[in-house]
């Protein structure tokens, strides 16, 4: 079982590979909103990439309003 | 026409194979252009469908299949008409739209959608009326349309119901999500699953696995194992117009139109 902060590094690594960033370029309190500047169609590439990568559903509306990576990885640990 | 570039979409015919490319931006949107040169597109099965074996759907745009009704265009049309000629607009708008999907749901070809990126409520709609969909391990699938206050109108309910069951519309329509492609092929959305920008590709050696069959029995299968829901598509529409006119539907698109959130999908 991964531990919160596994997972909450896993979060911001998949980030940044998937919008092309350096690794260590996001924090955890980053609001990946304006981070990362992603439209909606990037937000749902962006839960595709982290359902597959943990394997798990995250419906859209738990995640509604959250735009940090740390509650972000919250809401994914309690799917894990 | 065995060729054709429009505004919104292409299609090419080869060896027996139609690929349709949708191709209007940002994200597919299906309003009124799209719509006429899809009436297009139907038209030419005519005189395509004695020597066409297979015909495959797909978007040239990133991340994104369709991403369903044109909603800006559908709120401006329905705010420059007084509220009670709102539904005529619709209405007519929903019944060619049905005929296009109808055409395409009946084709005596195999139809195949290869969905990459968001397959949201019409653009899901037109996958739906596909005998296949192949979807890149991105794509996700949704019906939001009652965030908006009314139902899905290009025929969704009545075909993912057909192809499903109730169970599974009801887990789409009434929370509004996005359902991964993993998810979709767990519950038979989705036919076969392709990595990452691999779906045009199995695609197209499942349309030449097709053209192997005798036509006359594929065609004969089809017919047998794909009924038309005609009935409940009647009833969509009516549905669908009647809740149309309630002020709600307008207030809710106004938002959504102003909206530039990063889910705009969800209430």
């Amino acid at each position: 079982m991964r531990t919160l902060e596994q997972t909450t590094r896993e979060v911001l690594d998949l980030a940044a590979k998937h919008f092309q960033l350096p690794t260590g370029s996001l924090a955890p309190e980053d609001d990946f909103f304006k981070k990362l500047g992603i439209d909606s169609l990037q937000t749902l590439e962006m839960l595709s990439r982290l359902e597959n990568h943990f394997g798990i559903e995250l419906p859209d509306y738990e995640v509604q309003g959250v735009s940090d990576f740390k509650t972000l990885a919250e809401r994914i640990q309690s799917r894990l | 026409m065995k060729s054709f570039t429009g505004k919104t979409l292409r299609w090419e015919w080869h060896e027996g194979c139609i690929e349709l490319t949708l191709d209007h931006a940002p994200a597919n949107e299906i309003g009124t252009a799209m719509l006429a040169e899809l009436e297009k597109f139907v038209a030419a099965f005519d005189s395509l469908a004695s020597e066409t074996t297979a015909c495959i759907i797909s978007s040239a745009r990133k991340s994104v299949f369709s991403a369903g009704g044109d909603l800006r265009e559908l709120y401006r049309q329905a705010a420059s008409v007084p509220e009670k000629d709102r539904p005529k607009g619709i209405r007519s708008f929903l019944e060619h739209i049905h005929a296009v999907i109808n055409a395409i749901d009946s084709a005596p070809f195999v139809t195949i959608a290869a969905v990459h990126g968001a397959c949201l409520g019409g653009g899901l709609e037109l996958a739906l009326a596909c005998d296949i969909i192949i979807a890149d391990k991105m794509a996700r699938f949704a019906f939001p349309e009652l965030r908006l206050g009314f139902i899905p109108g290009f025929g969704g309910i009545p075909r993912l119901k057909r192809d499903l069951g109730n169970a599974v519309v009801r887990d789409l329509l009434f929370t509004g999500r996005t359902i991964n492609a993993t998810r979709a092929h767990t519950v038979g959305l989705v036919a076969q699953l392709a990595g990452e920008g691999e779906a045009l590709a199995i695609a197209r050696s499942t349309a030449a696995q097709a053209a192997k069959y005798d036509p006359v029995a594929r065609a004969a299968a089809k017919e047998f194992m794909k009924p038309i829901p005609h009935e409940e598509l009647r009833c969509e529409i009516e549905i669908f117009c009647e809740l149309f006119t309630r002020p709600e539907v307008m207030a809710a698109l106004k938002k959504f139109v102003e909206d530039s959130g990063p889910m705009p999908y969800l209430p």
